[in-house]
């Protein structure tokens, strides 16, 4: 039961002389959710570029569904089309509507029908509730119509590993809760998913797995319980003091 | 007594009025209107370029804008591509042509290409052709530069999805960046086409028959067979028949688009 769907090794990577990510190793379960916390320029958000090779890893090894992905005679266009992406910044297609966001990379990378791609697009709109909005203009949508458009323009191309990348950072508060839903469900459903997020009760409820990101390492990681709830290293639960309960702490020590 | 700000600037609006209205009389009074009516607006000679100056002149200036505005989109978006590529000669070569065409006038280079190609290959394009190549070739150095700016104005968020979904960096390219792209510079490109109507005229210089005239041509030969200058004040109303609405539609889609900035270096 325990297939592994994400393996990552000695992954280091570098933007010039600075250097973001130091020795990373992660291993994902098919069918894992695995949260990754931690303050901004740990690093966290540049390690889950490098699962699909938006980032160019330095250094180390990463393997995505039996696929080693730093190998330089890979199919790295093939492989993305089982690792789907949400960004922070939703990143549809402004020049299409709703349904062409979801059918495009069907059509052009899959090559699927037109009616395939269709029912395809429709069945995933379901999903997430947004049925009513096929043919609205991603410009016509609030933040958070516009996220779970993305996430299903993603499950369009059936992946099987879902990745996140603060997928609720951008939105306003009261709209957060409904794309959180949605990958709530996706969660239920048995998706492997890698999530960066800020979000610790959706961390807490819904991660396996949370991993604790702190200047390029990982620091801390086991069962969100744990980790959120118990932590056992300084950095973890300084970080965590200050998310949890940002009013009553002072301004962070330097370190 | 010194005046008051406010009534300071009524009298120097006074004053500016009052100088309007002089100039007018001015003229009204001493420029002799038959004379200039007789130079501009004779009613028989411009009477005698209808319907021909519709039905050819004009149908024929539009038609050679619009195939070198074709040709020039096509190949303004292949050097804009040449100067984004990595390849460094594609952007040396892009740049060059660019500089090129951009500093020399267009007159010259209808002359080159009508003159020139003849005597270096041994051929001879026809005049539609000569056309095509000389107003698009000098147009695509404008709009190349344009392009660019479209394509770097796409956000980088938008090509990481398409990358993020499987697609190629050419099939990205195709699909997501360059549509994004046309809609973003679609007022600046209408400016182009304004400029391209009207150095449509330039092909004056080239030997071409009475039914291929288009309207400056139109309007010269017109000229040297009557005693009055209607023939280029018709031929210059018909160009604000294109220019004008294509003024408006620009300013139109600038105002659609939000004024979306794209600087044009």
């Amino acid at each position: 039961m325990s297939e592994i769907c994400v393996e990552i090794s000695g992954l280091k990577k570098s933007f010039g002389p600075l250097e973001v990510l130091k020795n990373i190793d992660l291993s994902v379960n098919r069918g894992d959710v695995v949260c990754i916390i931690g303050p901004s320029g740990s690093g966290k958000s540049t390690l889950l570029r490098c699962v699909n090779l938006l980032e160019e890893p330095n250094g180390g090894k990463i393997t995505v569904n039996g696929t080693e992905l730093t190998d330089p005679d890979v199919d790295i266009d093939r492989a993305r089309t089982k690792i789907g992406m949400v960004f922070q910044g939703f990143n549809l297609f402004s020049h299409l509507n709703v349904l062409n966001n979801l059918m495009v990379a069907q059509r052009k990378v899959l090559k699927r029908s037109e009616r395939e791609a269709r029912e395809v697009a429709l069945r995933n709109l379901d999903r997430v509730g947004l049925r009513d909005k096929v043919a609205a203009m991603p410009a016509q949508l609030s933040g958070g119509q516009q996220q779970r458009a993305a996430i299903a323009r993603a499950l369009s191309m059936d992946p099987e590993v879902m990745l996140f990348d603060e997928p609720t950072s951008a939105l306003d508060p009261e709209l957060v809760g409904d794309v959180l839903g949605v990958m709530r469900q996706l969660a239920d459903e048995g998706m492997t998913m890698l999530v960066v997020t800020h979000e610790m009760q959706f961390a807490r409820e819904v991660a396996d797995k949370v991993i604790f990101m702190d200047g390029g390492y990982i620091v801390e990681e086991g069962p969100a319980a744990e980790v959120i709830g118990n932590p056992q290293e300084e950095r973890t639960k300084s970080f965590l003091a200050r998310v949890l309960d940002p009013t009553h702490h002072g301004p962070s020590d330097p370190d | 007594m010194a005046l008051s700000r406010r009534k300071r600037a009524q009298y120097i609006r006074y004053v500016q009025y009052g100088v309007l209205i002089v100039v007018v009389l001015l003229v009204a009074f001493l420029a002799d209107w038959g004379q200039i009516r007789r130079a501009f607006l004779n009613p028989e000679i411009a009477a005698s370029m209808f319907p021909n100056v519709i039905t050819v002149a004009l149908k024929n200036t539009i038609v050679y804008t619009a195939l070198g505005f074709g040709f020039g989109l096509a190949l303004g978006l292949v050097l804009a591509l040449m100067k984004l590529s990595s390849v460094a000669p594609y952007r040396w070569i892009a740049t060059v042509y660019i500089e090129f065409f951009r500093g020399v006038p267009a007159l010259l280079v209808f002359i080159g290409i009508y003159y020139g190609v003849p005597i270096a290959f041994q051929m001879q394009f026809p005049p539609l052709t000569t056309v095509m190549l000389a107003l698009g070739g000098v147009g695509a150095a404008y709009m190349a530069e344009t392009i660019r700016a479209g394509l770097q104005a796409v956000p980088k968020g938008q090509v990481e999805a398409a990358r993020s979904l499987g697609m190629s960096s050419g099939r990205a390219m195709i699909t997501i960046v360059i549509p994004q792209a046309f809609r973003i510079i679609l007022p600046p490109l209408t400016n182009e086409l304004i400029l391209l109507t009207k150095d449509s005229s330039l092909i004056y210089i080239l030997g071409l028959f009475r039914e291929q005239y288009e309207l400056t041509k139109f309007g010269r030969e017109t000229l040297s067979r009557s005693p009055s200058l209607t023939p280029i004040l018709i031929a210059g109303l018909c160009y604000l028949i294109i220019t004008l609405p294509l003024g408006y539609l620009s300013r139109y889609l600038e105002k659609r688009t939000g004024g979306k900035k794209v600087s044009v270096v």
